[in-house]
């Protein structure tokens, strides 16, 4: 089958939908599909399956800031790889969000497969917006919604009944990636993964969690993989345990997998707007036993505390007494942890991207 | 009464005349200028819902392509419905997207050769123009205004009453330079 994908934001900036694209990209090549992704880029180091749209602008969007590519020379371009695709299936990501997907969208001439991730997709000028992107989305066959919650406020918005298939992970990638010993602690290893300067992903919340937990465990050390502002996040740990930290930047995907591997706990202290929570099946591939806070996108993941740990969300009381009961209970971490390899195949690129082909085939016979 | 209080008596009484006289020239000096204040800022306001309202019309005239559509229904929209508070940044946000939307020079031209389109097109570039405009000219008011009641008799004596604290209107007007390069 030909398969073109269109991927909205930059593959120079790391991000849930783009690994995602990549790894569906890479899956279906793997099956001996044609593929081709369109893009924003400036690099010139890109796989060979990607086109590249063009630079991306920053412009404020719905109260915050879209990086995004338009105009009439990205739409000439959207047009050409179209033209020169010839697509049997066309697969947009977020194509309800000012983007390359919206643009290939209204140039499409062939079966559309859309997928929404985020579980906001809509702007507040809702009824201007909504008479624009109409004829647009009315050309959208099939739609994918990668969770319960994204599907809610899809069938919310505008009805009808999208199909829900989450986000692919290589499991194996993670399952069988090394450990590195000097990471580890002797008290016990704790990861975190996001982004440093984001306050939803709940640094500050594990930093002071952490910081209790390890008054009276000297050897207890918190790897922490994530881009932002490595020294004010480390200025959040008390001056006297800040060794026990490590932080490991913006990690290769290599790294954070090493270090979910070499982590006894992982913790996932989001506070909100989450929609669904790739790394908690990356951790549970790893083997780390998973601690979260009970948003319903990792309740959901972690189906409700059978693969892993759930604490109330904000609450570093109950945040702090889970990870010192997980940190001291290797008998309750390896039954969570031998539950959660099982509940990560579900999500495994070989489930995934059948359930993903059988919507093209579907799209595809139906035209 | 001896000539030296005659003379005292005039005195003081003439000084008295002046004081009453410059005092009464300030405070209505001070009362036009919150006048024109007044007017300035009204004028700004209309300039700019004027300007956030032809944004919305070329964003839903089906021109555009529906990225660049979507993001000026949002910027125009939100800049229509910011609280007084955040108005200056919610319009600054409107120029930054219409500089980053009408960025081609080729295709704003092809677009104004549609007659249907020319018009919209001119009359946003005004309403660009004149927003710049208005803003100049409320600031200029400010800060003469401010200048005299900073004075020392202004502020001793209250002259400015109840006056509200003057504030210029800081926001990035700048308009799309292909727009208004013609």
């Amino acid at each position: 089958m030909r398969i073109g994908i269109v991927c909205p934001y930059s593959l120079d900036t790391p991000g849930g939908v783009q690994s995602h694209v990549k790894g569906l990209a890479e899956a279906l090549l793997g099956r001996g599909h044609q593929v081709s992704v369109l893009a924003p880029s400036e690099e010139e180091d890109l796989p060979p399956y990607v086109v590249p749209a063009g630079r991306a602008i920053s412009v404020p969007y719905n109260g915050s800031v879209a990086r995004v590519s338009f105009g009439p020379v990205v739409a000439a371009r959207v047009r050409r790889w179209l033209k020169d695709g010839d697509f049997d299936v066309l697969h947009l990501h977020e194509p309800a969000t000012p983007s390359i997907s919206l643009l290939a969208l209204w140039a499409a001439e062939c079966p559309v497969v859309a997928t929404f991730h985020t579980s906001n997709v809509r702007s507040r000028a809702m009824s201007a917006s909504a008479s624009i992107l109409r004829p647009s989305m009315e050309k959208i066959t099939g739609r994918i919604a990668v969770s319960e919650y994204a599907r809610d406020t899809l069938v919310s918005h505008t009805g009808g009944e999208p199909v829900v298939i989450p986000n692919g992970v290589y499991v194996d990638a993670y399952s069988s990636a090394e450990p590195r010993l000097a990471w580890r602690g002797e008290d016990g290893t704790v990861a975190f993964v996001g982004r440093l300067d984001e306050p939803r992903k709940g640094f500050a919340l594990l930093a002071e969690a952490f910081a209790r937990v390890a008054t009276d465990r000297a050897g207890l050390r918190l790897l922490v993989v994530g881009g932002g502002d490595v020294e004010a996040a480390r200025l959040l740990l008390p001056a006297a345990i800040r060794h026990q930290a490590e932080f490991l930047g913006c990690a290769s995907d290599e790294d954070k997998a090493a270090a979910l591997r070499t982590a006894d706990v992982y913790v996932a202290p989001n506070t909100g707007g989450e929609s669904f929570g790739i790394v908690l099946v990356e951790a549970m591939a790893a083997g780390a036993t998973v601690l979260a806070s009970d948003l319903p996108a990792f309740s959901r993941v972690l189906s409700g505390g059978c693969y892993g740990a759930l604490f109330r969300s904000e609450d570093v009381e109950d945040l702090t007494s889970q990870l010192r009961e997980l940190l001291d209970d290797p008998t309750r971490r390896k039954e969570l942890d031998e539950a959660a390899r099982v509940g990560a195949r579900r999500y495994d690129w070989e489930s995934v991207a059948t359930r993903i082909l059988q919507v093209y085939e579907t799209v595809v016979g139906g035209e | 009464m001896s000539l030296l209080d005659w003379v005292w008596l005039v005195l003081s009484l003439g000084v008295l005349l002046t004081l009453g006289l410059w005092l009464t020239w300030t405070a209505q000096r001070l009362d036009r200028m919150h006048h024109r204040i007044d007017v300035a800022r009204a004028s700004l306001e209309a300039q700019l819902l004027r300007r956030s309202g032809t944004a919305l019309e070329l964003a839903t005239s089906g021109t555009l392509d529906p990225a660049r559509s979507l993001l000026l229904v949002d910027a125009a929209h939100e800049a229509r419905a910011a609280a007084s508070e955040d108005f200056e940044s919610a319009e600054s946000d409107l120029s930054e997207t219409l500089r980053a939307v009408l960025d081609d020079a080729d295709e704003l031209r092809s677009m104004r050769e549609d007659p249907a389109l020319g018009p919209l097109l001119d009359e946003l570039a005004a309403d660009c123009r004149k927003v710049e405009l208005a803003r100049r000219i409320h600031n200029d008011v400010v800060v003469s205004a401010r200048s005299l009641r900073s004075r020392h008799g202004v502020r001793w004596l209250r002259l400015s009453g109840r006056a509200p604290v003057l504030g210029t209107v800081d926001l990035d007007d700048v308009p799309p330079s292909a727009l208004v390069s013609e």
